[in-house]
């Protein structure tokens, strides 16, 4: 069983218009560089992008922002993207606000078969509105459904044509869940490796989740705010 | 910033500090929470975990040590310590909404009688996102709100009721000001602490909330 691609550009090739594409990330740690650039290079329109956050207004998701091809955001903070706040006020972008647990919980539950639960985050708050909500031993929950994507955009370290996935520190997050929850996951590796190249024990994602897989190139991973610590002087 | 804001901000983070007690592991809210991290106790081990997935976070590394991969909840590159693990999103907040969370500390915008927090949407902006913040006063086993007293405008934010969205409701354990150390019960805001130069009168005036004072009010002592 091989699940290889090329590249990106032929991953994306299946993408049509109006398509719902979870990419993982968080900011722009761990994102899918080679996808999304390879979306813009392919044009999709009317993308709805569910990410944690809309990247920066250069980078990540941004760079399908400043295209116009997405049309719908399903996210947990949107601050300091300023091309993000220009078009969600001028209507081109819907933005959904998920809290940041609910969004990670809601597409765990998409990829696990559990169509709806209940979390306690949002009771009381502009969240729960409209939403069902349950008494269980004294506490007030908000029920909130499942979240599925036609696609997934997956970041991961290493890989093989099985498609087992290894996440390197904080570039995991969203990563994982994403992988199980869309009809169609595309995974970009740092490096491909042969079978067994990952050990069981640190396979995070087992491949029956993966659909396609490459090995990405030219990773430029910018760092938002490089923040440092000094040297005491001596 | 004005030193003197400087210097409230240092005030709230050292008193919050000494709340922390060995073995707790603790999520600092993005801005002024982070400080906290500056006035660990001595002979105090706290872990600090990162919403996005990791346990043992350690300082901002050194110039040129810094990792892409490596980030905090406020996407700063920060560095790892021995017994530092990773995890997903998804695990994170179950960590963090399964009540495994001994200490949070956030921001806030609003604190009222009730213990309901406002600190996500800002009065007259487009709404950002809550990010974690929903999640972890729900979870957290405490809650404290490290917060200036008043806003910058000079008006109160211990309100008798939030008038901001909410981001929990009865979340609130205790409130850390430069002016006073607040406890939320059952029955109503507590004043405990008050600073130096302070009076109950003078915190009362500044406060829309009702305070009851403590019968054993201190000081707060850094």
């Amino acid at each position: 069983m091989d699940k290889t691609v090329a590249n990106a550009d032929v991953a994306v090739r299946r993408i049509r218009d109006g398509a719902s594409i979870m990419m993982g990330g968080f900011g722009v740690c761990g994102i899918p560089e080679n996808l999304i650039a390879a979306l813009r290079r392919a044009g999709t329109k009317n993308i709805t992008a569910i990410s944690n956050n809309p990247g920066t207004a250069e980078f990540g998701i941004g760079f399908l922002l400043q295209t116009k091809q997405v049309r719908k955001m399903v996210a947990s903070y949107v601050g300091e993207n300023k091309l993000f706040e220009q078009l969600v006020m001028s209507g081109e972008v819907e933005l959904e606000l998920n809290p940041q647990g609910t969004l990670a919980e809601r597409i765990r539950a998409g990829g696990a078969g559990i169509p709806a639960f209940y979390t306690p985050t949002g009771y009381g708050t502009m969240i729960a509105e409209g939403k069902e909500t349950r008494e269980f031993d004294g506490r007030m929950y908000v029920l909130e459904k499942a979240l599925r994507a036609d696609f997934a955009f997956i970041k991961a370290w290493k890989g093989d044509r099985w498609g087992n996935l290894m996440y390197r520190k904080t570039a995991r997050n969203y990563n994982p869940v994403m992988a199980m929850a869309a009809d169609y996951v595309i995974a970009e590796v740092e490096e491909l490796v042969e079978l067994g190249g990952i050990p069981p024990d640190q396979v995070h994602t087992p491949g029956v989740y993966v659909n396609a897989i490459f090995q990405g190139t030219h990773y430029e991973k910018r760092i938002e705010k490089r923040t440092v610590r000094h040297r005491l002087a001596v | 910033m004005k030193a003197s804001e400087v210097d409230k901000r240092e005030l709230i983070a050292r008193r919050v500090a000494q709340e922390l007690r060995d073995g707790f592991t603790v999520n600092l809210g993005i801005g002024m929470p982070t400080l906290v991290a500056n006035y660990i106790p001595p002979g105090t081990e706290v872990i600090f975990q990162s919403e996005n997935g990791m346990l043992g976070m350690g300082p901002f590394p050194l110039e040129g040590e810094e990792d892409p991969d490596l980030v905090n909840a406020g996407k700063e590159t920060v560095s790892e310590i021995p017994g530092s693990s990773y995890f997903s999103s998804s695990d994170s907040f179950a960590m963090i909404r399964g009540g495994h969370v001994d200490l949070t500390v956030l921001g806030g915008l609003q604190v009222d009688e009730k213990g309901n927090l406002a600190n996500w949407a800002v009065p007259g902006k487009m709404l950002k996102g809550m990010g974690g913040a929903m999640d972890l006063v729900s979870g957290a086993k405490r809650v404290i709100i490290a917060m200036e007293h008043t806003s910058k405008e000079g008006n109160p934010k211990i309100m008798r009721q939030c008038t901001l969205p909410l981001t929990g409701v009865g979340v609130v354990d205790l409130i850390v000001t430069e002016l006073a150390v607040i406890e939320v019960t059952p029955d109503g805001l507590v004043l405990r602490e008050i600073a130096e130069d302070m009076t109950p009168e003078a915190v009362q005036k500044l406060t829309e909330a009702r305070l009851r004072v403590a019968p054993d009010l201190k000081k707060i002592a850094l």
